[in-house]
């Protein structure tokens, strides 16, 4: 299948808003933020803050390759090489004063410094280690939200605590941007940030097509201005033009594996380094993985401009990464259903146990219960030393393989 | 013996093996090399070995080739590749006619492989990354006791009590041989103990609920894996007559369907 035509357009975007941030770096009248991926971004929108995302980052430092050589030099300053390899990879990377941004665009040298860096623990702790590291190299400081981990039902307690943390953070901020909040751009940010999490859902649920338009490895590089340009309406413009794209493919019957005869689903994080290459050998075996937990992290279905304050902490609460097996289990089966898959392929990432869900028994229960089946595969989301090519490849063309015996 | 003749190799990281199975699904002729670093060249010197077993057969006797293992995207005269999970799940259908689980301990990784009742896999697990629970434990072991593997096998049979290596990783599993030996345990109950490690890595892989069929190059009839293996699970494991055959085997059966991995 020809590469999707928007991405250019994502390129071209995405190019923008780094420059954008870079530029806010060296503007004295501008603040930059950092901000983990699914933390409390409407409000710093808000406050017009200029943001960077470390985690796209460290992904754009994986996916390029980059990351296995940074790694190293975060270990030296005692950064064991088994927690989060995102963050030990930008740490690397800042050590060894390089960013990958400058493959993007060379006139960037350095990731723009922040005034605050902003993290929301609903993810992993990890977030908050990695946030500390640049505070105490710049004087910035860090402030956050503690959310809770292993999240059951979502109780009114729950996000009542969660937008209390996020109110918390209103003052500091403003006095870091100098400014007041606006009730209302608050709204509009929040408006904006539903829309483009509405668009983007629409854009993965095209992948229950049969064929699907539109493979989890498409998504993971599609999903860029969903995180970077959450709250921003260039983002939900992008997704229209990419949706219109992909409903195009779905009514001439366009596949994006040819030959679809597999289908399968993504649990947990990718793997950056090899993205292409599991990409190009699924496609090989008309293996198409059609959905995946990853690319859905970035939809906020509780979004609502009228309860900016609890439905954010609502959004961050009901997030897959925060739940309980339990929950994850019920949401997997699901979602293996709604794409009609084969089965799933759990990536169980070395660095990442937060975001690697078959370490607890759920192969077994999922298959057990509502009989999908899976296969683990042991690699990392950007520590390529973890990954072992012929042992992935051996799990992802057998399980293909039996998935493709299975079929009536 | 011109005919048809459906043939299978399986290029695995220590061994190269190929069968050539007849009308009836019948094993017409095997054969073994080590693998070597040129996957092709030992896979042409195995359809050699095939076709030189069998007087009057040719290349052109053989309907369709189906290449497994390690190597096998690297037969240039496979018409097909699938994988040794495959294989080694129609060779275990094939001989064993029911659900049954199959473990196969090769030389860099092992496999537990799930059979249905209707000799479908069910299910598989790998290892994971490193050599634990694989052939290559037991040779990484045998070269740090001074031995080759045979003669580790021959050391441990002669075992008494099994001393308990706790180590995940072979590396430290070596370091801890060293302390064994420097601690003046028997070089023979050490010996055993490796085994009974390969043994308990690969138990911990998956629930072995229904019968048990032991295969690879180690897993000799009669031999140490197989006894230490019945030993753990506290009950008989069941042995095929050629253990190390059962992917080229499996192979060569596939090519038999067509290349079809279905069962
Ligand atoms: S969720 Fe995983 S990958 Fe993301 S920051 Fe935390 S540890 Fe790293």
């Amino acid at each position: 299948m020809p590469r999707l035509e928007s991405t250019t357009r994502m390129q071209a975007l995405m190019a923008e808003a780094f420059r954008e941030c870079d530029a806010a770096a060296w503007d004295p009248g501008r603040r930059v933020a950092w901000c983990s991926s699914v933390g409390p971004v409407e409000l710093l929108r808000a406050l017009g803050f200029a943001i960077f995302f470390p985690e796209n980052h460290a992904a754009m430092l994986g996916a390029s390759r980059a990351a296995t050589d940074l790694i190293p030099a975060a270990s030296a300053e005692g950064y064991s090489p088994d927690v989060c390899s995102y963050m030990t990879s930008d740490i690397g990377a800042f050590r060894r004063g390089v960013t990958a941004l400058s493959r993007v665009d060379p006139s960037i040298t350095a990731v723009p410094r922040p005034d605050v860096l902003v993290y929301d623990t609903n993810q992993c702790r990890d977030v908050l280690d990695w946030f500390s590291f640049y505070g105490r190299q710049w004087g910035a400081p860090v402030i956050g939200v503690s959310a809770p981990r292993g999240v059951g039902e979502v109780t009114g307690d729950l996000v009542a605590s969660v937008a209390a943390q996020i109110r918390g953070l209103v003052q500091p901020l403003e006095s870091i941007a100098g400014r007041r909040l606006d009730a209302g751009r608050l709204r509009e940010a929040v408006a904006v940030s539903r829309d483009t999490s509405i668009l983007w859902r629409r854009v993965l649920s095209t992948g229950e097509a049969r064929p699907s338009p539109l493979t989890f490895f498409d998504a993971c590089v599609h999903m860029g201005p969903a995180v970077v340009l959450r709250g921003d309406p260039r983002s939900a413009a992008y997704y229209e033009g990419l949706l219109a794209e992909l409903e195009g493919r779905v009514a001439r019957g366009e596949a994006a594996v040819a030959g679809e005869r597999v289908r399968l689903y993504w649990e947990g994080m990718p793997i950056w380094g090899r993205l292409r290459d599991v990409s190009d050998l699924l496609a090989r075996l008309g293996a198409c993985v059609a959905g995946s937990t990853y690319c859905s992290s970035w939809v906020f279905d509780a979004l609502d401009p009228d309860a900016p304050f609890d439905s954010m902490a609502r959004a961050a609460l009901e997030l897959f990464i925060t739940r309980t097996d339990a929950v994850k289990e019920r949401i997997l089966a699901a979602e293996a259903r709604r794409y009609s898959v084969h089965g799933i392929v759990f990536h169980d990432a070395k660095t990442c146990p937060n975001n690697s869900n078959c370490r607890y028994g759920m192969p077994g229960r999922l298959a057990a219960g509502p009989g999908v089946p899976s296969v683990v595969v042991h690699s990392d989301l950007n520590d390529l030393r973890l990954h072992a090519d012929e042992g992935v490849r051996l799990a992802l063309e057998a399980f293909v393989e039996q998935c493709a015996e299975a079929s009536p | 013996m011109n005919g048809p003749f459906w043939c299978g190799v399986d290029v695995g990281s220590s061994y190269a093996k190929a069968v050539l199975v007849d009308a009836e699904g019948e094993v017409a002729a095997e054969a073994v090399r080590r693998t070597g670093v040129a996957f092709d060249v030992v896979a042409a010197a195995l359809r050699a070995d095939l076709l030189g077993a069998l007087p009057g057969a040719a290349a052109e006797g053989i309907a369709r080739t189906v290449a497994t293992g390690y190597g096998r995207d690297n037969v240039a005269f496979a018409d097909g590749a699938v994988t040794e999970l495959t294989c080694q799940a129609v060779a275990g259908w094939h001989l064993f006619r029911r659900a049954v689980t199959l473990i196969d301990v090769g030389g860099q990784d092992t496999k537990v492989i799930v059979l249905g009742p209707d000799g479908r896999r069910k299910s598989f697990q790998m290892n994971r990354r490193c050599a634990s629970g694989t052939g290559a434990f037991l040779e990484e072991m045998a070269a740090r006791l001074d031995t080759t593997p045979a003669g580790l096998e021959t050391l441990a049979a002669r075992g008494g009590e099994a001393v308990a290596l706790s180590s995940f990783c072979t590396v430290f599993a070596k370091s801890e041989l060293l302390s064994l030996i420097r601690g003046g345990r028997a070089v023979e109950d050490i010996a055993l103990g490796v085994y009974d490690a390969v043994v308990r890595r690969v138990v911990e892989m998956a629930p072995l609920r229904d019968e048990i069929v032991l295969t690879g190059g180690a897993a000799r009839p009669g031999g140490v894996l197989v006894r230490r293996f019945e030993a753990v699970l506290g009950r008989p494991v069941l042995v095929p007559a050629k253990p190390q055959m059962t992917g080229a085997l499996g192979a060569a059966l596939v090519a038999m369907r067509g290349g079809e991995a279905s069962q």
